[in-house]
Order: C-alpha cells, then structure tokens, then sequence
C-alpha cells in the first residue's frame, strides 16, 4: 500500500511538470503580450519592453520556467533597488494586473470553491444516491417512476438555466433567499451555509439526478447477482440483503466517480461562481486567462491539476479498502 | 527427442492412416506468460512447458486435461493466435512458428480454430452467409459458382438449413451457432482443424449432434483434428490419439484403445477414475485425487504431478520423469514408475440391474 | 414397496411436491416454466433431477425455498417442507426457514459468495442469521468447524480469507459448509460440480455424500449429467419442458427405461464403455420454447415414436402413469407392451444406452 501510494506520487510530480510546461508554452505561443495588454493602448514599443522587464518575461523561456520553479521552491527576488521584492517559498509570482501575491489570490479563492464543492458534493452525494438505491428496490413502483422522470430532466438540464431558475424563483421574486455571497466558515457558520444554498442547490440537484441514475443502474445489476440470491437463500431479512450485501457491491463504482468529479470540480466550478458572482477559482482561471496573467493561470491550473492528482490516488486507494481482490503494489 | 519417434513407432502399427510425414510437428513448444510487478518480471506463468507431438493428415489427437493446465495456450499457438515463447512448430513441412503475416494469411487457408464458445466466437451483427463467407473474402477466393453459392453448401454440410443464409447469430441455438463455426472454419478446406473444448457448452443431446457431425466431416473431408476437451468420454468417441496434459506438460500420448484401457501414468488412470459413468451405478473408481492443481508460476520440481501423486518418492521431486516408452507400453508415458494392467472394466452388463 | 417411488420406511417424506406449477409473466407471453410437477424425497435419500438446460429445473428448486420474485410469478400447488405447507405463506415465515430447515448451493460458487466479505464471515453469518442470541465468537468457531468437517484444510486460517483466494473445488466445499452450517434436513444442490474438474467433482459429490449419511438430510441433487445421477442418487426425476415425464428409482430409470426422452438422454452420453466407433444417437432438434409448448406431448416434435400412437403423441397430454415397476411412472402415449419392446429391439441395441 505504502510502496503503491509513494509510487503514485513520483508520477503525479512527473504530471505536474508536464502540466506546467504545457502552460508555459501555450502561454507564450499566443501572439498577444501581456505588457502590451497591461499597458494599455498608448503605450510605446520602450514602455512595453520597460513593462515587460519588470514581469521577468524579456528573459528567454528555460530561464522562465527554471525562475518559476526555484521560486516555488526556494523562493525569489523580483526587480532591483527600490522596487526590489521579496517573495518567500512557496512563490507562486505576483499577478500581472494588481501585483497582489500569487499566493494569497489563491488562499482566498480556494476556500470559497472549496465551500461550493463539498457542500454541494453531500447534497448530491447523499440525495442521488438514496434515490436511485430506494427506486431500484421500488422498481416498477410510482415512486420509481417518478424518480426516473426527475433525474431525467435533472440530467438533461444545464447548470446556468437551472441555476438562474433557482436566483429569480427563491431570491428576486420571493426573497426566501439571499443573494449568494461568501462568508468565511471560521466567520458565522450561519451565514457561510445561506450565502452558499443556492449554489449547493443547484449543484446538489443536477449532480444528484446523474449519480441517481447511476445507482439506481448499479443497484438493479447488483440485485440480480448471484451472491445476493445467496443471501436470501441464507434466510437474511431483506433490508440486511439489501444494506449489507447489495449496497456494499453497488456503490463502488460510484465511489470512483464521485471522486474524480468532486477532484476535477474542486479546481473550479466557473459557471456556478459566475452566476452568483461568487469569487471562487473557477472565475480567477477564467478571468486570468483573458488577461494573460500568467502567474495566476500556472497556480489555478497546476492546483486543478493537483486535485485531479490526488483525487486520482484517494479513489485507487478506497477501492483497494473496499474491494479485497484490488490488490495494491 | 527420441522419446517422439519411439512413440510413433509405436502406434504405427495401427492402419495405414499413421503413414507418411507428419501433417503437424510440435517441439519442445513453449509459453511462458511474464508476470510484472511494477516494472520489474517477477517470474512466469508456465503455461505450456515443452510439448512434443505430431498430428499425420487425417488423424485426430485429443488435447486433454484439467483446466488450466495449458490446452487453450497450446491450441492457440498452434493457429498462431499467440506467439511461442520456445520451441517450434511444423506445419506441411514449413516452420510456421514465427511465420510473419503473409505466411500466416497462407498458413490461416490450412488451418483453422474452432472455440468453445459459440455466442462469443460470432460477429452478432453479421448474417450467418456474411460470417461464413469472411475466410473467402479475407483471403480473395472466389469459388466456382460464386461465394454464396459455396456458403450454402457449406451451410447444407454442417446441417444447417442453406435459406438461413441471412439470418443473424442471435436467431440460432447453442448448437446450431457452433455449427456456423464449423461451417466458417471448413470454407478454406482446411487440413488441420484446432477445436479447442467445441462441445464442452452444449447440452448432452446437442452435444451428441454435434460431435457426430465433426465425425462424419473428419471422415468425409480427411480432416487432422486437433481436439481439446477436459471431458475424456467425448475424447474417446472422437480421437485417434490421446495427450493427456498436466501443468504445462504432456504426462502421456498413445492411441485410443492404450490410453482408455491400459494407462500407465497415475494421472490418466485418476481422471478415468473420476468420471462418473452411466453405464455404471453408485460411486465412481476408487482413486480421489486429493487438492488442486498447483500454480503453474511455481510448478513442482521434479515430476509435476507429485504433489497429488500417491506413488510419489523423493526421486520423483528431484529427476523428472521423461515422457518415453516405458514397460513395453504402446505409449508414451513420464512417470517413474508407470502403473501396469488394464483399468478396472465394467463388470455389470447394462441392462442388468445390478450395482456395480 | 409400496406405489410411489420414496416413500419406503413408512416414514413421511420430508418434502413432498405436489402438482407444483410456477409461471413468470414476461413481455413475451407467459413462461409455464414448470406445469405440475410432483415428488418426495425422504431424509437421508436423494433425488436426482435430470433434464436440457431449460427444462425447469432451477425453477424447481428456487421455488421450494420461496425465492421467486412474488410479483412476477405464479405460483400454484403444494409444497410441503417438514410438515409445513409453503405455497401461499407469508414471506417471513418462509424466510425463517430458508437456510434453517432447508438449504441450498449453487452451480458457481464463485459468483454465489460475496467477493467483499472473507468467506468465514459469510458462513458465520448464515449461522447467526438463525441463531439470533449466538455472539461473534461463537458464530466464529462454528464457521471454522464446518469449514474443517467439508473438508478445508487449515480451516481457522482460511475464515479470514476471501472467495477470490480459494480454488473452484475450495470454493464449492465453503458454500456446503455455508448450507450446512444450521444442519439442514433439506439441502438443494443446483448443478454443484457442473463448473469443476471431473477430479474435483469426484471429491466434491463423495464429500456429499459422507455429510448425508452424517446429518441423513434429505437431498435434491440437480444436473444434465447423467453420469452423476448414476452415482449418487436414489430417486431419479426426468423433467423435459417444465414437466415430469419420467420418475423412479435410479436402478429402474437408468437400467429400464421408459420414456422416449430418457432413451435419447442415454444413447447421447457418450461413455468410457462400449463402442467408441459407434455414432452417438443424439435426439434430433432442440427443445422447445416454453411460452409456445407443442400440443399433446411436448416432446413429439423430436420423438421418433410419436407416429405410433395415431393423433394421440399431438393432441392429447400424456399423464404421468405406471411403467412397470413399483413407483416407477413415465408418461407416454406407447403402450406398455410396444415400449418394452421398442426399447429392447431398437433402444438397447444401439449407442451407450445398452
Ligand atoms: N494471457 C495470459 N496471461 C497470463 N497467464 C495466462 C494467460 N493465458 C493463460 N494463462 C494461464 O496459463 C495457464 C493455462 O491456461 P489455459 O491454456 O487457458 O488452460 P486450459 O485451456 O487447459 O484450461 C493457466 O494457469 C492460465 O491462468
Ligand atoms: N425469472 C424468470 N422470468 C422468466 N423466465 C424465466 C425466469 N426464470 C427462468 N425462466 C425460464 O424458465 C425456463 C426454465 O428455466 P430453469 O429452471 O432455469 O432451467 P434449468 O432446467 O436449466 O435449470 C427457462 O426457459 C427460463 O428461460
Ligand atoms: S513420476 Fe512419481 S510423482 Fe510423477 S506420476 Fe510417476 S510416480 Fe507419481
Ligand atoms: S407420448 Fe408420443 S411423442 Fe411423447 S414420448 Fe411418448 S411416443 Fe413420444
Ligand atoms: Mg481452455
Ligand atoms: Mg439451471
């Protein structure tokens, strides 16, 4: 197990290097500068290179990205004589349009993605799959039926028409809600859990209606195994035949997906920060990217990267918990 | 290895059919499956160690053993689906054992496979004349009178009805699907035909149906079988000769009448033992083999079958036996000390009611 | 002796199937899987139930242990386990008995355990299942002594050991020591060697034998090998198409018998004995679908002899009636005397069956 998770990790450093090599070069292989952009539309062709040595970006690429990773690592110094800056390991640079720190850009971004994502993760978690565990024992009944009908629709629906249905219903024309907003959880749980509910309930309800569907396929497979004849054969009740047996077998598959989506979402979920304006990753990447900021495009997306990474690891790891004949090694 | 032509001397003496050079020759075939661990081999499956044998034109030899002891990979390599680790094989008189794909396209016209399972050996989306008539079009032969008109005479060989030219798999029984099969391997006129465990899915009834039909088809056509079953009755009403198999290695080769009447290694005499039989009631032979077979990534030193061998000494876990004539025996056998007399013969005439 | 084929220490058979019929409602039409099907078994004997794949042997079975989905299936008839009347009771009652008073193994031992729990577990809890107020411990040392009497060695060491690490035979013996683990007086093995070595399948079918003889439970051994029923059976039950079509003791119903399908299942098998020249005498076509039986005999369309009766062998059912011997029952058309000497002149002579 030991020997598994440290090999994985060698190569996960190994994709994160890839990861930030191909950023660095797709960044510099578009025609636009980001002095230029920076700078403005007047700006002469001295201003530019004046601004573009300020940014460290006049030195040739391998220098670049050899800068880059000493500063993650050891740190590093930016200009000279006054405008000298200290920027201390873990360095991530200094964002192109507001020389805030790298650094504490994502230390506050993170959290509210963070918040999103796991909040909304339980609720569709939880709410899928009990729905398509309790419809694949009810099959055929109304209920499953009308469980089919909602996740049908669920999954077929996107998440910025759901999610601005869900502002104008419970916020502009009711008022149930707030508008979303975010409170830091150390802050007032209170306010961190109302700030987020819609977005979590927009999230919550579209995941859940996919991973209903799929528990409910998962289920009805498992229910028709031979070890769960087995079971009833033995003369187990059927909620022991349905909890310990049929759910245990089913719900391992979900357990891999569900973690590489709530990995991949963690890196950022755009269209749902856009549309309750919440300044999450998703949004820095986004509006990082239109403005070439360099430095704050290689944190979000070598942090994505890194989730995706891990999440990759923690599901491999479960289903060798779960599953005895995954062995690892 | 001299151990072979001893043998075929010794049953040479059965018809004329044994005369004349060999259709196919095995040696010394090999297939070793390497294990990983990470990136490291940490040894191999031994899953064929060392096969020796000849099939002449028009002879059937019977691949038997328990699962797992290598008859698949054998039959496999023999067709060339998988690559030989050692050893060589020779077919008409050419070494096909690493023949690249020109050769084998020619090889493929000579020699053909029948699997065992027959809904997953058959294209679901193909029609029954389409799947026939894919060795034909595969190698562009077009026969005389045209490719459907062959596919209907050879839909009409194998018993099926020649208008179900268009039907698809899924339209057909277990039985008559493995008779597509064999109707897909005869398109080419193939000499050797590799029918790897062809009934072992049917039911008795069709299972009955369709070895009498490879019967009449070996006889009619001249056909070299290569047949492998795990069940030895089914061998006995097909086969010429008989290679019984133990991880990886044949422990005996003879004709029928030797093999099924007077065995001589304690591995063919356990198997025989272990069938249940019809014709007699109450408990089968006497022998039990005891535990399993073992692992063939650590296999026994020694003879192989020594851990499950009640005549097993400490000179059967440090010499292996060789597979060579032994005791004047018609066959070929590696053991030690080979069991000598017939097998126990039945002594209650069915029809009687007696137990016996 | 006395009529029927079990029934012989004037005791009362432990299970006792009468007119047992069980249909499945599918898009297709209705399934009539199993349609009047009648037999005892005694503790301490064992039934064979023999047929093609198909012919509604699992059904059977699956339906004796109540085990089939209530909403789509019919069941009708009786079925008496101990005494008790099962068609018709009350799924929880049934339940206490399943795996207590009657036990079942299946064909595939490994797709029959839960490849999550180590196969201890999976025993101990079948014990405790019906042993509410046993604790851990003594679920435990139960599990390991079953796992020692069927047979495995080092049984502590291999409670904790899961499916996937148990060879095929290791596999089947855990899932007798998983039916067994209540001592049973009904135990139902469905096809339990089909999926094993020939030499496995030796030691397994010896293995229940001995357990009989321990216990004296009643056994229903289900298999399309003959050769099997031939060793281990006392009573042979023929099924074809969802019915009985011939019923007796292993000696009458292997050594003399009756019924056109048995004569066909017999020449088919092929055997180490008698002449390995001759062609096998398989029976010619495949069995029918169920949702469309053939008229009167279900079996005419593949029978040789079905010409012999005039219209009758297509128009009418043949019942199941005497054939002969005390408790041995065929049902067919052919007159007595016409079978005897069918089966002499034209069956007895050719292929295995001789
Ligand atoms: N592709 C493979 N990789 C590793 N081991 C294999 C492979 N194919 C077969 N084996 C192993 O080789 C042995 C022989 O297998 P096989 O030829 O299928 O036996 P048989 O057909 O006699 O049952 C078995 O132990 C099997 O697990
Ligand atoms: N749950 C079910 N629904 C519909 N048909 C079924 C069901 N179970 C079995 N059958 C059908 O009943 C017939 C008898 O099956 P079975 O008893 O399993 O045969 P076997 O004799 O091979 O054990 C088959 O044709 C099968 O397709
Ligand atoms: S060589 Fe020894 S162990 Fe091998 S089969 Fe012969 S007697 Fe048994
Ligand atoms: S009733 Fe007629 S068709 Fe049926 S088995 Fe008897 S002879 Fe054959
Ligand atoms: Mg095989
Ligand atoms: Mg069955």
């Amino acid at each position: 197990m030991l020997r598994f998770v440290v090999r994985r990790l060698l190569v996960a450093a190994l994709t994160l290097v890839v990861i930030s090599l191909v950023t660095f070069g797709l960044f510099f292989a578009v025609p636009s500068s980001p002095a230029k952009v920076m700078c403005g539309k007047n700006c002469t062709a001295e201003d530019i290179a004046q601004v573009e040595r300020r940014l460290g970006i006049d030195q040739p690429l391998p220098r670049q990205y050899a800068d880059f990773v000493g500063g993650v690592f050891a740190g590093r110094t930016y200009g000279e004589g006054d405008f000298r800056q200290d920027c201390p390991a873990p360095c991530l640079g200094y964002s192109f349009r507001n020389n805030q720190p790298v650094t504490e850009i994502v230390a506050q971004r993170a959290p509210v993605t963070f918040s999103i994502v796991l909040g909304g993760a339980v609720l569709w978690l939880g709410l899928g799959i009990s729905l398509g565990m309790v419809s694949a024992l009810r099959r055929g009944t109304a209920f499953d039926r009308a469980a089919i009908g909602v996740t049908l629709a669920g999954a077929s629906m996107q998440v910025y028409f759901f999610g601005l249905i869900l502002l104008y219903l419970l916020v502009y024309s009711t008022g149930l809600l707030p508008f979303p907003s975010y409170t830091p959880l150390t802050e007032s749980p209170a306010r961190w859990a109302a700030g987020l509910l819609l977005p979590w309930m927009t999230l919550g309800f579209l995941n859940s209606a996919l991973y209903a569907r799929l528990s409910r396929a998962q289920m009805l497979e498992t229910l028709s195994e031979d070890f769960i004849r087995t079971a009833r054969a033995k003369g187990l009740p059927a909620r022991q035949v349905h909890t310990r047996h049929a759910l245990r077998a089913a719900i391992t598959p979900i357990v891999t997906i569900a973690g590489l989506d709530i990995g991949t979402s963690l890196g950022g979920t755009f269209i749902t920060e856009t549309i309750f304006g919440l300044q999450g990753l998703g949004k820095a990447t986004v509006e990082a990217v239109q403005f070439l900021n360099l430095p704050v495009v290689m944190a979000t997306v070598l942090l994505a990267a890194v989730f995706i990474v891990v999440a990759n690891i923690v599901v491999d790891v479960l289903y060798a918990v779960i599953d005895p004949r995954v062995r690892l090694g | 290895m001299n151990g072979v032509t001893n043998g075929q001397a010794a049953v040479a003496g059965d018809a004329g059919r044994l005369a004349g050079e060999p259709l196919l020759s095995v040696r010394g075939l090999t297939k070793h499956f390497p294990v990983r661990q990470g990136l490291r081999a940490r040894g191999a499956v031994r899953a064929v160690d060392g096969l020796d044998f000849d099939v002449r034109p028009g002879e059937t030899l019977g691949l038997v053993g328990e699962s797992g002891c290598g008859k698949t990979t054998t039959g496999r390599m023999l067709v060339r689906l998988l690559e030989p680790t050692s050893g060589s094989i020779m077919f008409a008189g050419r070494d096909i054992t690493h023949g690249g794909r020109r050769e084998l396209r020619a090889l493929r016209q000579d020699l053909q496979i029948i699997f065992q399972d027959p809904y997953a050996s058959l294209n679901p989306r193909h029609t029954v004349g389409r799947i026939v008539a894919m060795p034909l079009q595969v190698n562009r032969i077009t026969p005389p009178g045209g490719v459907k008109k062959r596919v209907q005479e050879l839909l009409e060989l194998v018993g099926l009805n020649p208008e179900h030219y268009n039907r698809y798999p899924h339209e057909f029984s277990g039985g008559q699907r493995q008779r597509i099969g064999i109707a897909r391997a005869l398109a080419l006129k193939p000499k050797l035909i590799v029918a790897d465990e062809p009934v072992s899915a049917l039911d008795v009834s069709i299972q009955a149906q369709v070895i009498n039909l490879l019967r009449d088809l070996q006889r009619d056509l001249d056909l070299a079988f290569v047949f492998i079953a795990h069940d030895l009755a089914v061998i006995r009403h097909f086969c010429h000769r008989v290679a019984v198999m133990y991880l990886g290695k044949i422990v005996e080769i003879g004709d029928r009448d030797t093999i099924y009447t007077r065995p001589q290694h304690p591995y063919t005499r356990a198997l025989l033992s272990a069938i249940p039989d019809v014709t007699t009631l109450g408990p089968a032979g006497r022998i039990r083999l005891t535990g399993d077979v073992p692992t063939p990534l650590n296999p026994p030193s020694g003879c192989r079958f020594r851990t499950r061998c009640w005549k097993a000494t400490d000179h059967c876990a440090t010499e292996e036996p060789a597979l060579t004539t032994r005791d004047d025996g018609g066959q070929l056998t590696a053991c030690h000390y080979p069991e000598s007399g017939p097998v126990g013969v039945p002594t209650g005439e069915p029809g009687s009611n007696e137990r016996t | 002796m006395v009529e029927l084929p079990t029934p012989r220490r004037g005791e009362d058979p432990y299970l006792r199937v009468t007119d047992l019929r069980v249909r499945f409602d599918t898009e297709d039409g209705v399934v009539k899987a199993v349609d009047g099907v009648s037999f005892a078994v005694e503790r301490g004997r064992t039934l064979g139930i023999v047929g093609e794949s198909g012919s509604g042997k699992s059904v059977t079975s699956l339906a004796i242990l109540g085990l089939h989905n209530a909403k789509r299936t019919t069941i009708s008839g009786e079925i008496s386990v101990g005494g008790r009347q099962l068609v018709g009771l009350r799924e929880e009652e049934i339940r206490r008995l399943r795996g207590r008073d009657m036990a079942m193994i299946f064909q595939d031992p490994l797709s029959a355990l839960h490849p999550y729990y180590s196969v201890g577990r999976q025993i101990a809890e079948a014990y405790r299942v019906h042993h509410p107020r046993a604790g851990k411990r003594e679920a435990r040392s139960r599990a390991v002594d079953m796992l020692g009497r069927v047979g495995i060695p080092q049984p502590a060491k291999r409670f904790d050991q899961f499916p996937h690490e148990f060879s095929g035979g290791m596999r089947q013996r855990a899932m007798i020591a998983m039916a067994l683990v209540n001592d049973p007086d009904l135990l139902i093995a469905d096809e339990p060697t089909t999926a094993l070595d020939v030499t496995v399948q030796a030691q397994i079918l010896d293995l229940l034998a001995d357990l009989q003889a321990e216990f004296r439970s009643a056994i229903i051994l289900i298999t399309h090998d003959l050769g099997v029923v031939s060793q281990v059976a006392d009573d042979v039950l023929v099924m074809y198409a969802g019915r009985a079509v011939e019923h007796g003791s292993v000696e009458r119903v292997l050594r003399a018998p009756q019924h056109p399908y048995t004569w066909g299942l017999l020449s088919s098998v092929p055997s180490l004995h008698g002449d390995a020249d001759a062609d096998l005498v398989p029976i010619p076509g495949n069995p029918p679908s169920l949702i469309n039986l053939p008229s009167g005999c279900a079996f005419h369309p593949r029978c040789r002899w079905a010409g012999v009766n005039g219209d009758r062998s297509r128009t009418e059912i043949p019942e199941l009636g005497p054939a002969g011997a005390p408790g041995h029952l065929v049902a067919c058309h052919l007159p007595v005397a016409a079978r005897e000497r069918i089966y002499r002149d034209e069956v007895a002579q050719v292929g295995v069956a001789r």
